[in-house]
């Protein structure tokens, strides 16, 4: 299975990407929304893990770029944001809605239950 | 006085409290003071100066009125007795000049003349010839008097010089109160003779006691001297010297006012008889007077009284219920604007929560994964187990996080729920995440919780942020109210009668005693106002509940505890409470 990570926190992306690699995921990170546009463009993802705040796009209007460029992908927020505002809209556009800091055993199954579901 | 509290109006009651920034910016009771000053003056000042005018005015009206009457009276009476002796002295004018002295010397004759004159008129009672010498020549009458002489009598000097005379009334030779009419002829030869008569002084007494006198009226005659000359009712006998001051001559029918010797005031009218030595007087009480004007008075001053009264009544209504109608409004202004404060505040709480958990969940983020990291690569190592320490302290670190994570979590969803939303609502756990919040506060102070959350609790449509609330606030005022050692106990019960839940919340406190129990709920009310209370919470609490189609009731005992019942519908009236 072929993630794609985006947070702006790289310290976070980055140790949470290598700990999915170590549990055999494929795993691919970005910083910045451009990045995970170009990330997006050149591979094919089962699912997006990206973050709600980020600076310059936030993670609704990056998932919405996304949605262009590959139309089947899932998503899950991980944020460490939980205002009202985004609970709603971000727990309506995506499969889940995490709050930071999250297990990653419980990681792996919302990741695992979200891709099962649109199988 | 417990009936005279019940009528008290609320803002007479209100307890006054020390400055603050939740207190009235207006003293009611001192407005109530002054609106009820100035409705008395501007009411009762006219009323009270027209009613002073008005008996002034009535008063000096029956007054006039009396001495007027009065003098009518006593110029009518002066007038009768006036004709009355000008009247029979004309008709022995008459009689002297119509007769020679040898004519009238004939008994016959003068018995005959005096028949005629008894006929025509009343009061006659003998007719006599009389000499100039004053040596009475010829007398018919019920008298011996023939040859009486009169020379030394009052009247005969007087007759001699104004050629008649009328006499005061005297005893005389006969022993019997009467006066004498005299008219004079002087002949030819500068000689005169008299023909007199004796009029019945009883005659007057009939006259002046048929005037109909009100106000213990007397009416009699005096001479000249001031002695009496009729009976009088009050004021002396015959011959008497008249009480008061003799009255100074007048043609005019005189009045005065003097006090008696009993000190009374007195009216005594005064009109002097022409061509006689009599005075007419007549004397009033005043006070018997007056009667008519103190009647008039009662009503007066009754009307006074019941008008006062009823003025009275009607500015201390009004105005008690002006300013209480004021004082509420003004109580309600206040609520809603701390109301409005309050849940400002809230909602600056919450984003405040929401924006510190965000700052805490990134770098705990960090810390879980990067701890995560490092047990993954002991536990993914290929020698797995070399140092079991480091993994438990990994694992100690991650447990840390993960507490920190709930924290901040439950900080993110009271945050998530300071407005106003309906859902699908689960008690048991909306009162778990409130003790979340307070289970350290709990341990620190040594207090016990308890919860008994019955099985059968249904899940139902509310709002948690204000759900959040109201178990917030009351579990707070329940840890104010108990010391250390305390115990607080949580029920909750399912009603299916009613289809309500009720949350039962007591602890063993200091109670609330039984006169602040009808206040707590009010707004401003608290005890705590030294350490900083508003007294908004509970009223707020009410409100929520209220906002929910709830209601919170209390029990209490000082001393022992308090117990506060929240009844929650399972179908909330929903247009009253969504926004």
């Amino acid at each position: 299975m072929r993630l794609l990570l985006v947070d702006d926190e790289n310290e976070f992306v980055t140790t949470l990407a290598e700990r999915l690699v170590i549990r055999g995921f494929e795993v691919d990170y970005a910083t910045k929304a451009v990045d995970a546009l170009d990330l997006a463009e050149k591979n094919r993802y089962d699912l997006v893990v990206l973050d709600m705040k980020m600076p310059g796009t936030s993670g609704l209007e990056l998932k919405y770029m996304l949605e262009q460029i590959r139309p089947n992908m899932k998503y899950i927020f991980l944020t460490g944001h939980g205002s009202e505002e985004d609970y709603v809209a971000g727990s309506q556009q995506a499969t889940h809605y995490l709050v930071k800091p999250v297990n990653i055993s419980i990681l792996i199954s919302k990741i695992n239950e979200a891709v099962d579901t649109h199988e | 006085m417990s009936i005279l509290i019940q009528f008290k109006p609320d803002f007479l009651q209100a307890v006054p409290t020390s400055d603050g920034p939740y207190r009235h910016s207006f003293n009611f009771r001192s407005i109530w003071k002054k609106a009820i000053l100035i409705a008395l003056l501007v009411s009762l000042c006219p009323l009270i100066f027209i009613t002073i005018i008005d008996y002034k005015f009535t008063q000096n009206s029956i007054q006039s009125e009396n001495l007027l009457r009065t003098q009518q009276v006593g110029s009518n009476a002066r007038r009768s007795i006036s004709f009355f002796l000008s009247e029979r002295l004309s008709a022995l004018s008459f009689i002297v000049r119509d007769n020679s002295i040898e004519e009238l010397k004939d008994p016959e004759k003068l018995k005959g003349i005096l028949q005629n004159l008894m006929a025509s008129f009343n009061g006659f009672v003998d007719l006599g010839l009389i000499d100039q010498n004053g040596v009475q020549l010829n007398y018919v009458g019920p008298y011996q008097l023939e040859g009486k002489d009169y020379s030394n009598q009052a009247w005969f000097q007087q007759v001699k010089d104004k050629n008649f005379s009328i006499s005061e009334v005297f005893v005389g030779f006969r022993n019997v109160p009467h006066l004498i009419l005299a008219a004079k002829y002087v002949m030819p030869d500068g000689s005169f003779f008299i023909l007199r008569t004796a009029i019945d002084s009883a005659r007057f007494d009939d006259f002046l006691g048929n005037l109909h006198l009100n106000g213990r009226g007397d009416a009699f005659l005096i001479n000249k001297s001031g002695i009496i000359q009729t009976p009088t009712l009050y004021h002396g006998n015959l011959f008497e010297q008249f009480p008061f001051a003799v009255p100074t001559y007048s043609i005019n029918t005189e009045i005065r006012e003097e006090i008696d010797k009993a000190g009374n005031e007195v009216i005594i009218c005064s009109a002097f008889i022409p061509e006689s030595p009599y005075i007419l007087i007549i004397v009033k009480q005043k006070d018997e007077l007056m009667k008519p004007w103190r009647a008039t008075r009662i009503k007066l001053i009754g009307f006074l009284v019941i008008s006062i009264s009823l003025i009275l009544l009607v500015i201390f209504g009004i105005v008690t219920n002006m300013v209480n109608n004021m004082y509420l409004l003004d109580q309600r202004r206040l609520s809603s604007v701390h109301k409005m404060e309050y849940s400002n505040k809230l909602a600056s709480i919450g984003r405040l929560s929401a924006g510190v958990a965000h700052e805490i969940n990134n770098p705990l983020a960090i810390i879980n994964e990067k701890a995560g990291l490092i047990k993954d690569i002991l536990s993914y190592s290929e020698t797995p187990g070399q140092n079991p320490r480091v993994i438990e302290l990994i694992d100690s670190v991650l447990s840390s996080v993960e507490r920190c994570g709930t924290i901040t979590k439950r900080l993110l969803g009271f945050a998530r729920h300071m407005d106003s939303t309906f859902e699908t609502i689960n008690l048991p756990n909306v009162i778990h995440d409130v003790l979340g919040f307070l289970h350290k506060e709990a341990e620190y102070r040594d207090i016990v919780i308890t919860t008994d959350f019955a099985d059968d609790i249904p899940e139902f449509k509310s709002d948690r942020g204000k759900l959040q609330q109201i178990f917030l606030n009351i579990i707070n005022n329940a840890f104010s109210a108990m010391k250390t050692a305390g115990r607080l106990n949580i029920v909750i019960r399912h009603h299916s009668d009613d289809n309500t839940i009720v949350a039962t919340i007591t602890d063993n406190g200091c109670g609330i005693s039984e006169g602040d129990m009808g206040k707590i709920f009010e707004p401003f009310f608290s005890t705590k106002t030294r350490q900083g209370g508003t007294g908004l919470g509970l009223s707020i609490t009410y409100g929520l509940a209220m906002e929910l189609g709830g209601k919170v009731n209390v029990t209490s005992k000082l001393g022992e505890g308090t117990s506060f019942f929240i009844t929650l519908p399972i179908n909330p009236p929903q247009q009253k409470t969504e926004k």
